[in-house]
């Protein structure tokens, strides 16, 4: 189909060229300054190797801890398989997970393309390329991936829900018995469970796998109605983006301080 | 009495240049009353299109101060007045004169967009069954009044001059209220992807940002026709749970 236009269109607006008045660029550079930060802590974090757990408390960015040093580790050590030359640590293995979640969210791609890229770098402000591709050509058609590392996403919730389980028991150190109870840290792992739970739960491809897909939802009512519940989370997406980015790099901060002695976790054990 | 001043663009597909005029403010006035009284009291060549002056018919359509309004849904105690305030056509369609653009791509458009293709009625007196909540959600879709505000924001048709290849959101809005009706059989899917460019949005929400009928085109209207497209081309799993099943996606 061609839709043609028969006459000239206005002339292109150069970089950053606009009749907006204000400080429109507030938003794209406060965008580009708390995504690059998480995306620098949370590099520097997955390559530590250490630190990441405190007792019962587990790091998220190495939940699940696969393979590892630590009890948490689900087979054991460091796998002998692993390249001698590359360097390692237990979130390397799955921390693509939630990451690639995470670039290929919808919305993340909108808040990204406008912050690091400038396509545009706000509404109606011009832009630093002619040429566009969009996302139907390489390599953003890739974007299209995204329904898959959210069946993954889900599956990393519940593995954060039962190290918010394991956080409930604490081990007395000198005589080793195991009492459950609540600590600061129980809490901000919760928290962060809470806060994925509602990000990963409203996203756009769930929305549509679980009934938005269909035309006619009024015979199949438990879609119907998980579809009205994703619907709700999904009005509040980029709030649960911005919260749940923001708690899981908190949680990991938590664990590594009190892992490193810095910070002391208060908690409550429940006797008998 | 409080007078604003307004750069207005005034020319045509040749050439222009932004005109300064100051006009005095009265009580509840909107933008489309401050140019229309210029128009009576100093430039009574200047081009504005305009029809209900209720925010309903998508006549007035302009960037006020860079950001495509309505010009009669603007209020003027809603904008700064201790600088002008710029008034300028729509940027995304070719100019014909002052605040006037040719709109009609669109018209051309919407005749391409396959049309509303209804099962067989479910009654033998011609008539089918709905549910409103099935309905709702393309109800949404319906309160477009076409005034092109999210089609002029679109930088894929603002500044990347597209149009031979993208439909814009406001007709992504018009062909989902069609493909998610509950009555509608008809498949857009490829038409979509192939030469309608679903995948050519990235998905900035200024489209949203801007209509004023408060439809939420991206998130409702935009992702979901994305989805869909993907269920179409780009899942090989949906493909091979259909072919299991055998069931159209």
């Amino acid at each position: 189909m061609k839709n043609n236009v028969t006459t000239a269109l206005p002339v292109r607006a150069s970089f950053g060229e606009t009749m907006r008045p204000g400080k429109w660029w507030i938003q794209p550079v406060a965008v580009f300054l708390g995504l690059g930060f998480f995306i620098g802590y949370g590099t520097w974090a997955a390559f530590q190797g250490e630190h990441y757990h405190f007792e019962n408390y587990l790091s998220p960015f190495y939940s699940p801890e696969l393979f590892g040093e630590s009890h948490h580790a689900v087979f054991g050590p460091k796998p002998s398989w692993w390249l001698s030359w590359l360097p390692w640590s237990p979130a390397f293995l799955i921390l693509w997970a939630p990451g690639g979640f995470r670039f290929t969210c919808y919305y993340y791609r909108g808040a990204y393309y406008k912050a690091f890229w400038a396509d545009p770098p706000s509404c109606a402000v011009g832009e630093p390329r002619k040429s566009y591709w969009g996302e139907r050509s390489f390599p953003l058609i890739f974007q299209n991936i995204h329904r898959y590392f959210m069946y993954l996403a889900l599956l990393f919730v519940v593995f954060l829900s039962y190290d918010v389980w394991r956080a409930t028991f604490f081990e007395d150190t000198v005589t080793g018995t195991v009492s459950r109870g609540i600590g600061v840290g129980t809490i901000v792992l919760a928290i962060n469970v809470i806060l994925l739970g509602g990000y990963t739960l409203g996203c756009h491809s769930l929305r549509h796998l679980i009934g938005g897909k269909l035309n006619v939802l009024f015979d199949k009512p438990v879609r119907r109605t998980a579809h009205d519940c994703v619907t709700c989370l999904n009005r509040k997406h980029m709030l649960f983006a911005w919260m749940s980015l923001f708690w899981v790099g908190f949680s990991d901060v938590y664990v590594r301080l009190c892992s490193m002695g810095i910070w002391i976790d208060w908690r409550h054990i429940f006797n008998g | 009495m409080t007078t604003a001043t307004f750069n207005i663009w005034r020319g045509d597909a040749a050439g222009g240049e932004f005109t300064e005029y100051t006009t005095e403010l009265s009580e509840g006035m909107v933008v489309l009353d401050a140019m229309h009284q210029v128009q009576a009291e100093q430039a009574q060549d200047l081009a504005i299109r305009w029809n209900c002056k209720a925010g309903k018919c998508g006549s007035c359509s302009a960037e006020v101060n860079g950001m495509p309004k309505l010009m009669c849904m603007t209020r003027m105690s809603d904008l700064p007045t201790d600088e002008p305030i710029t008034i300028q056509p729509l940027k995304a369609f070719p100019l014909i004169k002052d605040l006037v653009t040719d709109v009609s791509w669109n018209y051309k458009v919407k005749k391409k967009i396959a049309p509303f293709k209804p099962r067989q009625p479910d009654f033998e007196d011609g008539s089918w069954e709905m549910h409103q909540s099935d309905v709702d959600r393309v109800q949404e879709f319906r309160k477009c009044i076409e005034c092109y505000l999210c089609q002029d924001v679109c930088h894929v048709l603002r500044d990347h001059h597209m149009h031979e290849e993208f439909i814009g959101p406001r007709f992504l809005v018009y062909s989902a209220a069609l493909e998610m009706h509950p009555l509608d059989t008809e498949d857009r899917r490829e038409d979509l992807r192939e030469t309608q460019g679903v995948g050519l949005c990235n998905i900035t929400k200024c489209c949203t940002k801007v209509c004023p009928e408060g439809i939420t085109i991206t998130d409702n209207a935009i992702i979901p026709l994305k989805e869909r497209v993907v269920d179409d081309a780009y899942d090989p799993l949906t493909k091979l749970v259909q072919l299991v099943t055998k069931k159209k996606g």
